[in-house]
């Protein structure tokens, strides 16, 4: 499974039976509880093994597939 | 110093409660002194309290001062440091005969008039009270977690405790904007006898393989409007802390519907205990 697929994989637990493209912004679909954007911080760290630094957590990181996948991406590398 | 006498805060335990308490009354301008039994382990409650604040500042339009904030915690593991402390909030786990011996090391080292909040989901606060020699300043504050986010604790009026400690502590929970409904000691208060009949039946039928863990919470949530369902519930908990307070309920009352999940046992004993280590009935 690649870095996309685990990401909506993850989310798709939270939103239920909705639909989301990679582009849609997943903190306007219900998700934008703090709660949730631990466990997401959570999931990414011990899913890749990557370290979020306090400049990492901003939400335009955070806002859709594509931003996450961005982010794990630029930590990966 | 506010008007009901609290100006510093002592906390026991540095793990996802004890935690949250410290972060939620250094929010609230309070000076925190947190304890536990390593460097270590207070260093890691300090990253999770940082991490936390900034996760919040993300999330929210009105923003914290996390420096301001985390200035206002200190970490020690020495119990004298508590000798200023106006109240104490211990959080650490559920197993009785552990907090019988901090209990009596409070009592020597904290001034007369500091209360003890017992933070518990159910054991007796008249049981631990009975262990110092200031049973009408001890009173149970059952904090529900996270506690940075939630506005509502279940308090618990002991054998003997005052009618001034349950008002000054009502005052000084308000002061953080924690609402709570004060009721009568009894193991499990009504928050747990209720809640864990809910989350050991759900791990029984999953162990019985009459439904799978989604399907269960999807009846709470889907068909009784609950935010969450019962397996959830228990992950974020964490399932060592649900099978310690079934475990107190089944002493208790020596009644069998009580009795804990072979599941769950299970497992806590094989290291997936929910949220806190990433596994539990579900992925995190």
């Amino acid at each position: 499974m690649n870095i996309k697929e685990e990401v909506r994989n993850f989310l798709s637990r939270f939103v239920g039976d909705k639909t989301f493209e990679d582009s849609d912004n997943i903190f306007e679909n219900g998700l934008a509880n703090s709660l949730f954007a631990m466990q997401l911080v959570i999931f990414i760290e011990n899913n890749f093994g990557v370290t979020m630094q306090n400049e990492d957590l901003e939400l335009e990181n955070f806002k859709d597939v594509n931003s996450i996948v961005a982010l794990i991406q630029s930590k990966l590398n | 110093m506010n008007e009901i006498g609290i100006k510093t805060i002592g906390i026991i335990g540095a793990g996802v409660m004890g935690s949250g308490v410290a972060q939620r009354f250094a929010k609230y301008g309070y000076d925190v002194i947190l304890i536990d039994i390593s460097q270590d382990i207070l260093e890691k409650s300090i990253n999770s309290v940082n991490r936390n604040l900034m996760i919040d500042n993300m999330m929210n339009k009105e923003k914290t001062d996390v420096k301001k904030v985390l200035s206002r915690i200190t970490t020690n593991v020495d119990y004298q440091a508590l000798k200023d402390a106006d109240v104490v909030i211990e959080n650490i786990p559920e197993v009785i005969d552990i907090k019988k011996e901090v209990y009596i090391k409070l009592d020597e080292f904290c001034k007369e008039s500091c209360c003890f909040l017992v933070n518990t989901s159910c054991i007796s606060i008249t049981e631990i009270a009975s262990n110092t020699h200031r049973a009408d300043k001890i009173i149970g504050v059952h904090f529900m977690n996270p506690v940075p986010m939630q506005k509502f604790s279940e308090v618990i009026k002991g054998f003997y405790t005052s009618e001034e400690t349950i008002q000054r502590i009502q005052q000084f929970l308000i002061s953080a904007e924690i609402d709570c409904t004060v009721i009568n000691d009894s193991p499990g208060f009504v928050s747990n006898r209720l809640s864990h009949i809910f989350m050991n039946e759900a791990a029984n039928l999953v162990l019985e393989g009459v439904a799978e863990p989604e399907q269960v919470d999807k009846i709470f949530t889907e068909g009784f409007h609950h935010k969450m369902g019962p397996l959830h519930t228990a992950d974020l908990i964490g399932l060592d802390t649900v099978v310690n307070s079934l475990k107190i309920l089944y002493d208790s009352y020596q009644d069998p519907k009580y009795r804990c999940s072979p599941l769950l046992k299970k497992m806590v004993d094989a290291g997936l205990l929910g949220r806190k280590t990433g596994k539990g009935f579900f992925k995190y």
